[in-house]
């Protein structure tokens, strides 16, 4: 789950990580109560799930509170395009306004699970301010890095090798190195799946801050953090995607034309690839799960075809535990139910197969039946495509 | 032969008596698998499907002679589940469960350094099954044929496709190995090839993977510098979009890496033949059987 620079920040002031004194702002009213109180000189970010924001205009330094209200009412409501948003851009709805801080050195700061250690790593570099990935890219030996015992947690001795290793010298260093051990104990605590301060700063006057911070907080974990769970901003998520999770479905929307339904997500993802190697695009990721019943299958389809782009649907099921009965079943109630228009492609294997096909066929509808995979992908992107008159 | 389980695999169910593993511990029991008891906290001195039930694992390995282990124990608890069947020394354990936190898998596979003598299958994996002998998971059985193709793969369905078109052709397994769609896994690609690698029995092998994380080029290095037999691949998700989780919690493309493109670019590299689509896997399968016997006479 992601959450908001203004909440993360929240979370790691919490843990004693150095961040600014800042607000969240909602109104341009709110804005400017907040840079008043702030006094001086202040940074109106707009809060969006995205990275990016100072390129496409939603971080500005405002002088003074009036300039930060004529910044807020021009930023609250805007649609922010940056690399990471796509090119429909997000709508802009909370700010985060700032005290300025006179900025000496941009570092960076990030932990994340490394899966062949099976533990934590903490991240440093002098390189910070700009995106990591191209740091280690291009200079993969500028990112100094120090696995977490669990357990142990981020010991001061590798805090300060961290600390000295990227550059910082004399008082500041005990500074970061203290705010580091402060990340990893945050990182802990919240069961973050990532945490990373891009850039964490070193002042001119020798302190240490999280100028911008990135919380993801692992979904496996939310059932023991019921306060986390409580900052998901549904503005952020797109809503068949909203949708699709209050009935246990996981789906992710694309911007195909072939909607696809499968059991387990390998499947899934394999059932995508195939539709674009038959000369497609699948519209979706939707892995209906292993236990999948009617309600379920109603549900999903219900979401696939609220999609105005499919022009076809393809379901593919291998059948383990969810019989193919049991889904046909489901597939016929819910097209009827929906009145489904568009062509629907089944593909099933497994148990129960000749049962489930027999479903199909005494339902009155016009599915169309698959065998194998590659049959199946080319059956329904042959239907997804508009038939072309000549002339 | 096969790896990892076979006629002498002595199985406890850990959490035996709830809905999902008496199901699953009564398809094991069909298909010949010696289910030995089970272990639910509470309920020892019960039974359940005429075996026993114990309150601890330890207890369970003792009285019944056990050596392996499936966990069907909710999320909150199954990391837990799993550092109690390594401290009662089961040689395996095999974790069906999905969703547990990777924090307390951080903290598992701590635990499993330190107590070498358990291999850890999973978690969030389909199980393990050595066709003929002994099935350990929710894998349908009946798709599974014997024979020498070893199969291992990151997803439960993907791999039932893979079998399901093996058999179709004839083409038997000698065991398939799920090893799960989570970032920090028991048992990874590497460790599954090894053993085909090291089992005679075992004359070809399926890697079916997916985005995420960096363990098939692992493993690709690995082939390159050891493996002798074909080995046929497949990576899912060259169409994912990067950033986002595609249902597992490990096939996610983040920074730049994990990438479908990169772990195919590395088994290419290292002499495996990579299927375009899944549709292909069966018949390559074949092929590469027929080249490998009109190569031996």
């Amino acid at each position: 789950m992601k959450i908001h620079e203004y909440q993360a920040k929240a979370l790691l002031a919490q843990h004693a990580v150095p961040v600014p004194t800042g607000e969240v702002a909602r109104s341009a009213d709110e804005a400017e109560a907040a840079a008043k109180k702030i006094g001086g000189s202040v940074v109106v970010k707009a809060q969006i799930h995205a990275g990016g924001r100072g390129k496409g205009g939603g971080v500005k330094i405002a002088k003074d509170a009036s300039e930060a209200r004529e910044i807020a009412a021009k930023m609250l409501g805007m649609t922010l395009v940056t690399h990471q948003t796509g090119p429909e851009g997000r709508v802009v709805q909370r700010l985060l306004v700032e005290e300025t801080l006179p900025i000496e050195r941009e570092l960076y700061l990030g932990i994340v699970l490394d899966r062949a250690l099976g533990k934590n790593v903490f991240m440093a570099s002098a390189d910070g301010g700009v995106e990591i990935e191209e740091v280690a890219a291009k200079t993969p030996e500028r990112i100094l890095k120090e696995a977490i015992e669990p357990g142990l947690g981020l010991t001061p001795f590798q805090a300060r090798k961290l600390a000295f290793g990227i550059g910082i010298t004399g008082a500041a260093a005990n500074l970061a190195a203290k705010a580091m051990m402060a990340l990893a104990r945050a990182n802990r605590a919240l069961d973050a799946s990532l945490a990373e301060i891009n850039p964490f700063i070193l002042t001119r006057d020798g302190r240490v801050y999280a100028l911008d911070a990135k919380i993801n907080l692992d979904d496996n974990a939310l059932f023991r953090h019921q306060e986390l769970v409580e900052l998901r901003d549904l503005n952020e998520e797109d809503p068949l995607e909203v949708e699709a999770s209050k009935f246990g479905l996981n789906y992710i929307k694309l911007d195909g034309t072939v909607a696809c339904m499968v059991n387990g997500a390998g499947l899934a993802m394999a059932t995508m690839d195939i539709i674009k190697y038959a000369g497609g695009s699948p519209a979706n990721f939707l892995d209906v799960g292993g236990g999948a019943n009617a309600d379920q299958i109603k549900n999903a389809f219900r979401i696939l075809l609220s999609d105005q782009a499919v022009k076809a649907v393809l379901i593919n099921i291998f059948g383990g535990i969810l019989r193919c009965d049991t889904l046909a079943a489901g597939v016929v109630a819910a097209a009827r139910e929906l009145a489904v228009k568009v062509p629907i492609v089944v593909r099933m294997e497994g148990t129960n197969v000749e049962l489930g096909r027999q479903v199909l066929m005494d339902s009155g509808f016009n599915f169309t039946l698959a065998d194998g995979m590659r049959d199946a992908a080319e059956k329904a992107v042959k239907l997804a495509t508009p038939v072309r008159k000549d002339g | 032969m096969s790896v990892l389980v076979d006629e002498n695999t002595r199985l406890l169910v850990q959490g035996f008596t709830g809905k999902e593993a008496t199901f699953h511990a009564r398809q094991a029991l069909a298909y010949g698998t010696k289910v030995v008891g089970g272990v639910t906290p509470g309920k020892g001195g019960q039974t359940h499907l005429d075996l026993p039930v114990f309150n601890t694992v330890a207890e369970g390995a003792k009285a019944a002679g056990a050596n392996a282990s499936v966990i069907f124990v909710p999320p909150p608890f199954a990391a837990d589940a799993i550092m109690e069947a390594a401290d009662a020394k089961l040689a395996l354990v095999v974790c069906i469960t999905e969703g547990i936190p990777a924090a307390d898998m951080v903290r598992a596979w701590a635990y499993l350094k330190s107590h070498p003598a358990t291999r850890l299958i999973g978690p969030n994996c389909p199980g393990v099954i050595s066709p003929g002998k002994c099935k350990i998971g929710i894998m349908p059985a009946h798709i599974h044929l014997e024979g020498h193709v070893g199969v291992v793969s990151r997803s439960g369905t993907l791999t039932y496709e893979a079998v399901g078109q093996l058999s179709a052709l004839g083409i038997g397994q000698s065991t398939c190995i799920g090893i799960g769609g989570d970032p920090i896994i028991g048992t990874s690609f590497s460790d599954a090839i090894r053993l085909f690698n090291q089992d005679p029995d075992t004359h070809a092998m399926v890697m079916i993977g997916e985005i995420g994380g960096n363990a098939e080029e692992t493993a690709a290095a690995y082939i390159q510098a050891h493996v002798k037999k074909p080995v046929v691949g497949f990576i899912a998700g060259q169409t994912a979009p990067a950033g986002r989780r595609m249902g597992h919690a490990g096939a996610i493309i983040s920074g730049g890496s994990g990438k479908a493109e990169d772990k195919i670019a590395a088994m290419k590299a290292a002499r495996v033949t990579v299927c375009p689509t899944p549709a292909e896997i069966g018949e390559t399968v074949w092929k590469e059987l027929s080249q490998l016997s009109n190569q031996t006479p």
